[in-house]
This record gives C-alpha cells, structure tokens and sequence, in this order.
C-alpha cells in the first residue's frame, strides 16, 4: 500500500559521514545554546546586563549572535556535506536542480 | 481600541483570499493522486520549499505573538525568537535527511519505517491530532484578531473566514496549493517586515510620539495623568476600593481607577468592566506605549528624540540604563460591590529591565528557573517535532534537497526573528499597543505609517495565519486519513478515496479549529504555541532522536516514549498555574503546580520511558528478528 517514500532517491554513500558530522554540529550548538540559557540561570538575568559591545547588552548581542550563528554553522555543514557527496557520487543529490 | 476597517484594507484582504483561492484551483487537478495531495508529488525546488518552511513556521505566534509579547514585556518575548529559530538547528542536523529518506507522507512512515507496527501508527497519529490541534489553537485565535480591525468583524468572523478559506485551501489541492500559499506568504513577511523596520529606524524614537492620530489630527496616545490621593480628594473623589497598588476612585457615578507608586504617587489606568470602557458605555481603550525619558538624551529636555538611527543605535538608545519605558500591564479584580473589572496599568521600566530577560521570566527562585530551563528547551527540541514542519520534507525529491531547504529557511526565519525585535521595540516606543490585545502590535506599528503599509502588513498578516493552518490541516488529515484509517485501521484504501478520506478530514478539523479560536479569544498567541511546542518535543522528539541513534529502540519503547510524552505534558499544563489564572477562571495559587513550561520534567521522562521500555521488550524484539 505505497509505504516507500514519496519520491525515491536512491542510495547515499554519503549519508553515514553526513550523519556524523550533523551530530558534532549539533552538539557545538547545544554548547553554546546551553550557554545562554545556563548564564540566565546562574546569574539569574544580571550577568546578561553587562554592555559588552556598542552600546549592546550581552542579552543581545548573545541572542542575535545564536541566530547569527545557527546560519553560519548549518552554511559550514551544507559546504562539507555537499563536497562529501560529489566525492563518493550516489544519488543523494538526486532532484536538486529541480527535475525529476 | 475601535479601528475601523477602510475600503483599502478591506480591498487587499478580499485580492489576497481570491488570489489564495485561484492558487487553489490551479493546484486542484494535480491533487488527484495520494502522492499529489499528501505531498506535492514530492517535486517542489528546495529553494521553493525552504521559503515555504519559512511561510509554514513564521505563524500568527512569530509575527503576531512575538512582536505583542516584545512590545508588552521586553527582551522576554525575544527569547521566544532565539529558541524558535535554535529548533532548527535541531532539525538540520539531525532530523532532515534521515527523516527524507525513511518517510512517505506523514510523520508517522518515518516512524514506523522499520517496525510496521499498528501501535505505533495509532501513538503517532494520534500525537500528530494533537499537537496540531494544540498549534491551531492560537493560529484561528491570531486571526479573529486580525479581522477586527482590517474588516471591523467580530473576533469570531475572522476565526470563520480563516477557517473556511483555509479548508478550500486544504481540500481542494492538498500539500500543492498549501506549498504556494505559503511560499507568497513567507517571501511578503518576510520583505515587509523589512520595510516595515526601516520606516521605523527613519523616524527613531520620540518621547512624543504622535504615531496613531484620530480624525481630527490629534495623537490618540494615552498619556497617563498623575496625581495624588489628596488632589483627588480635593476634587471630590473617594477611595472606594483598594486592590495592591490599585485604587478605585469614585465621585457620584463617576468611577476611576489609579495605579499608586511606592511613594504614593496616583497614575491613571484604563479599565473595562462589563459593557463599560474607562467609565462610558461602549468606550474605547487608547493605544499605549511610549519612551517616558530617553538615555543619552539632554537631561530635562521635555522632548527627547533620536531622528533617524541606524540598527545598532535604535537599540543601544533603548538599552540605555537612564531609558525609561512605558510599559502596560493587565489586572483583574473583583471591586467592593463583587464587580469584575480589568485594569490597564503604567509600570515603567529601566532600558536595562526592558533589554533583558526578566519581566515575565523571572530567573530569582527555583520555580522560576525551573521554568525558564524548560521553556527554552520546549523551544529548542520542538520545531524538529512538528508534524506539519516534518510532512514538508517529502515534498522535495531528495535528501540533499531537503537539507538545502532547511537552510534556506534558517536563513529566512533567522532574518525575520531579527526583525521580531525592531518591530517588537517599535510598537513599545511608537504608543502602538492596543492594551486589551497586544497580538496588534505589529499591525498597529504599520497603521502609523498609514492605511496602505496597514492593510498590506495585516492582509500578510492574514496570509501568515492562512499559510500555517493549511499545513497544520494538511498534517492533520494526513493523521487521520493515512495513518489512522488506511494503515492502522488497514481500510487498504484506494489513491482516489485516500484523497477523499484526507479532503474530509481537513473538513472536520478545520471545524475544530474554528471553534477553539473562538473559545480561546484573547490569550497571547504565542505563548499558546509555547506549549504546542512543549507537548510536540515531549511526544515526538524522543521518538525521532532514539530511533534514529539508539540500535536497540524497538516498537513498543516508541509507543510508550510517544504516550508518556503526551500525556505528561498535557498533565503539567492543564494542572498549571497559566491554565488555573486563565481559562479556568481560578487563581494561580489555586493550581497544583507552579510549573508553567512542562517541557523539562515531560521530556526527559519520555526518554526514560522509551529506555525502559525499549530494554524490557529486547527479547521479543530479538526473537521476532
């Protein structure tokens, strides 16, 4: 009854190096994430206070910086990932310009 | 607040619903196949679907939510920005690809892809019911707000609208149609929320802001008069009743209510009570909200200003310890005659109070920790468990694609977050803040840019809501008609009535929906979706992470890490305080708890259950492979 996915990609010689890269950026994220939320904690808000940079507090410049850093982090994986693909081939890119 | 809708507004909202409706149509012939209607046929660009993501994900809770909880209460509803756009992060890494390659439709295939057990079709879908219809919620709620002042209908009109264009929407052409709704609707809030915030960086900040004008020209800021309990005595008025720091006053039958400062200092309030607003039948609330003094400015300047600023200096001028803001806040009290009123209060703040966390997540006691830990984690682990996010990886034709898309809508969703704060800050500063809904902020901010900017940020606005319920609608009646009918209940459905059985089941939820945003009216939307997040990563995410990195995961273990989840944080959040001094009316001492977020006890116990369970049930898994 058409369990296999929706469209199919083949295989991905990539997909165990793909993995094990996505679970080391993942926990770099968490670290510094997990830095924000323990640094409100612990100082319970005051050491958020503190003007760090052009007028800007650490609560800003440390919650702009986490979405700032998200991008540039998933833009690193992205670069790696695709090179590893095109290295060992497969058909991981399958569709990627648009066609079938 | 009464803003009436103008010919123009009313204009772009109606082209908006029938270029949604044409979009529709057009989309409805390829809809014909399970594939076509559950997703897209799974042929959507990854450009395409990356802004899509950003169209689904920035819902009434970011545009409407976030920039009424920064506008109302600071850094605090920024917080909901860092962690919503964190999930992502989550789902990126870790969720993606692996989710792309094991799914079909919903959800729940990717799931159930290597166990094929009925119990974990039933646990998912169910799971999926509910944490979409915890999400819709405060989506149908964010339009009836929305609706009242773009159209001048009730509150229950705008839930109506949205309902049911959106179940034309859904039924008609599925994940197709819904894909290019909110592609359009994602790249318009995106772009005038741009335009928005640089209009705003134009003007600066005013201590005299003259932002929302009546006809006559004149500012309608409500600027609240001081006084003192002897001047008002002098003037005939006598405390009748006394509530913390809230007084009423009355002469004859004239009624006030003061806020009284530390040094016994009156501020005046705005109130309702009944069908009276401020002391008059059917009066209206004044829009709120401004810089009382600015840092950095001449002091004693009767009007400081900033003029034009650049980014960095619009928020530097605001974080400055010697800023003063003008801040709302909301009380309900019983008066000595057992009338029920609700006071709007001036409380102001410090820039450096009103740029960092603290005014609603307070970090003092353990409770309070406890709570902040756990809303951010509820955030963090969330997106990637949203069944409506997860079902738009199998509109793309592969892994790569569904990678790429993520980054795009990171890129997106990180851009308009940062624009949450502008706006946010913006309507704090501009006297833009209705104070009984401030889910308006935002489209107030660009009313006071005029009608135009007004009804094209609200008929976006609209669109945002419409984008968000179709996809929660389309993974909804995925839920119920794929996983529940055709492979838990084994119906062996044929492609045509798969699609028929989905279309219906949009239908019906569509009509849920409807009747919980009318029950739910006033609540800030985004804190609802807080929770939907809280219940999605308490049932769903430990499901995903185990299953795809723990070997000995087996089914049983996914069904009970799926219902443990479920059920406790439901548990936590209907046995809460915020449930308790809400919908029931109670007070927040009342509740069983004071645990407001549940994500920190929910989540890990659905890991814990999984782990047990998974372990004790290795010999059956063992023997049956």
């Amino acid at each position: 009854m058409l369990h296999g996915p929706a469209s199919h990609s083949g295989s991905d010689p990539a997909s165990r190096y793909k993995a094990r890269l996505g679970v080391v950026m993942f926990i770099i994220y968490c670290i510094v994430y997990a830095g924000f939320v323990l640094l409100n904690v612990v100082s319970e808000g005051k050491a958020m206070q503190a003007i760090v940079a052009v007028g800007l507090n650490l609560a800003v410049v440390y919650g702009m910086g986490l979405i700032i850093f998200a991008l540039i982090l998933a833009l690193i994986y992205n670069y790696l990932c695709a090179r590893k693909e095109a290295e060992l081939g497969g058909s991981a890119r399958h569709g990627e310009k648009g066609q079938p | 607040m009464n803003l009436q809708g103008t010919p123009l507004s009313i204009g772009i909202f109606a082209l908006f619903v029938v270029f949604v409706l044409y979009i529709s149509h057009f989309f409805a012939r390829k809809a014909k196949s399970a594939s076509g209607y559950y997703a897209a046929g799974g042929q959507i660009h990854w450009a395409v679907n990356g802004i899509s993501f950003a169209g689904d994900y920035l819902s009434a809770a970011s545009f409407l939510g976030i920039c009424g909880m920064i506008a109302t209460l600071g850094y605090d509803g920024f917080l909901y920005s860092i962690g919503y756009l964190a999930g992502w992060v989550v789902a990126l890494f870790v969720v993606a690809e692996p989710l792309k390659r094991m799914g079909k439709f919903t959800f729940t295939d990717a799931l159930d892809a290597k166990f094929d057990s009925r119990g974990i079709k039933l646990a998912a879908a169910i799971s999926t019911l509910v944490v979409s219809i915890c999400y819709l919620v405060p989506q149908m709620n964010g339009a009836g707000s929305l609706v009242e002042p773009l159209l001048g209908l009730p509150h229950w009109v705008g839930v109506i609208i949205v309902g049911a264009t959106v179940i034309v929407i859904v039924a008609t052409a599925g994940m197709a149609s819904t894909t290019y709704v909110q592609f359009l609707k994602g790249g318009l809030l995106l772009v005038f929320s741009f335009l928005l915030v640089v209009f705003l960086l134009a003007r600066g900040v005013d201590t005299q802001p003259s932002s929302l004008t009546g006809p006559d020209g004149r500012s309608l800021l409500f600027v609240p008069e001081q006084s003192t309990p002897a001047a008002l005595s002098a003037q005939g008025y006598q405390l009748a009743h006394q509530s913390g720091s809230l007084a009423k006053y009355t002469r004859g039958e004239q009624t006030t209510w003061w806020k009284r400062d530390a040094d016994g200092t009156l501020w005046q309030t705005q109130w309702r009570s009944g069908n009276l607003t401020n002391g008059e039948p059917g009066g209206l609330l004044l829009p709120v909200g401004r810089t009382k003094q600015l840092g950095g400015s001449v002091a004693g300047a009767e009007q400081q200003r900033t003029g034009s600023v650049s980014p960095v200096a619009f928020l530097a001028r605001l974080t400055h310890p010697d800023t003063r803001i003008e801040q709302w806040h909301t009380a309900r009290l019983v008066d000595e005659a057992g009338v029920w009123h609700t006071v709007y209060h001036p409380h102001v703040v410090s820039g450096t109070q009103l740029m960092t966390p603290g005014v609603k997540f307070k970090v003092g006691t353990f409770n309070e920790k406890l709570n902040f830990v756990s809303l951010m984690l509820a955030l963090f682990f969330g997106t990637a468990a949203l069944p409506h996010i997860l079902i738009r990886y199998y509109t793309v034709p592969s892994p790569a694609c569904a990678r790429k898309s993520t980054i795009v809508a990171i890129a997106a969703i990180g851009f308009f977050y940062v624009l949450t704060l502008f706006m946010g800050l913006g309507a704090a500063v501009n006297g833009t803040i209705n104070p009984a809904d401030n889910n308006m902020s935002a489209p107030l901010l660009a009313m006071s840019y005029g009608g135009l900017l007004f009804a094209i940020i609200s008929a976006i606005a609209f669109a945002t809501v419409l984008g968000t319920v179709s996809g929660l609608i389309v993974a909804a009646s995925g839920a119920v008609a794929h996983d529940l009918l055709d492979r838990f209940g084994r119906m062996n459905l044929t492609e045509q009535k798969k699609v028929f059985a989905g279309r219906i089941a949009a239908f019906g939820v569509g009509i849920i929906a409807i009747i919980l945003g009318i029950v739910f009216r006033g609540v800030n939307v985004s804190f609802l979706v807080g929770w939907a997040f809280a219940v999605a990563a308490s049932a769903n995410l430990p499901a995903i992470l185990m299953l795809l990195f723990w070997k000995k995961t087996t089914s049983a273990g996914i069904v009970a890490s799926i219902t443990v989840g479920i059920v406790a944080a439901l548990g936590i959040i209907l046995t809460g305080p915020e449930m308790f001094a809400g919908p029931y009316g109670l007070s927040e001492a009342q509740a069983w708890h004071q645990l407001g977020q549940p994500g920190i006890i929910s989540i890990p116990l659905s890991f814990i259950a999984l782990v047990v369970v998974s372990l004790v049930t290795q010999k059956k898994r063992a023997a049956t492979v």
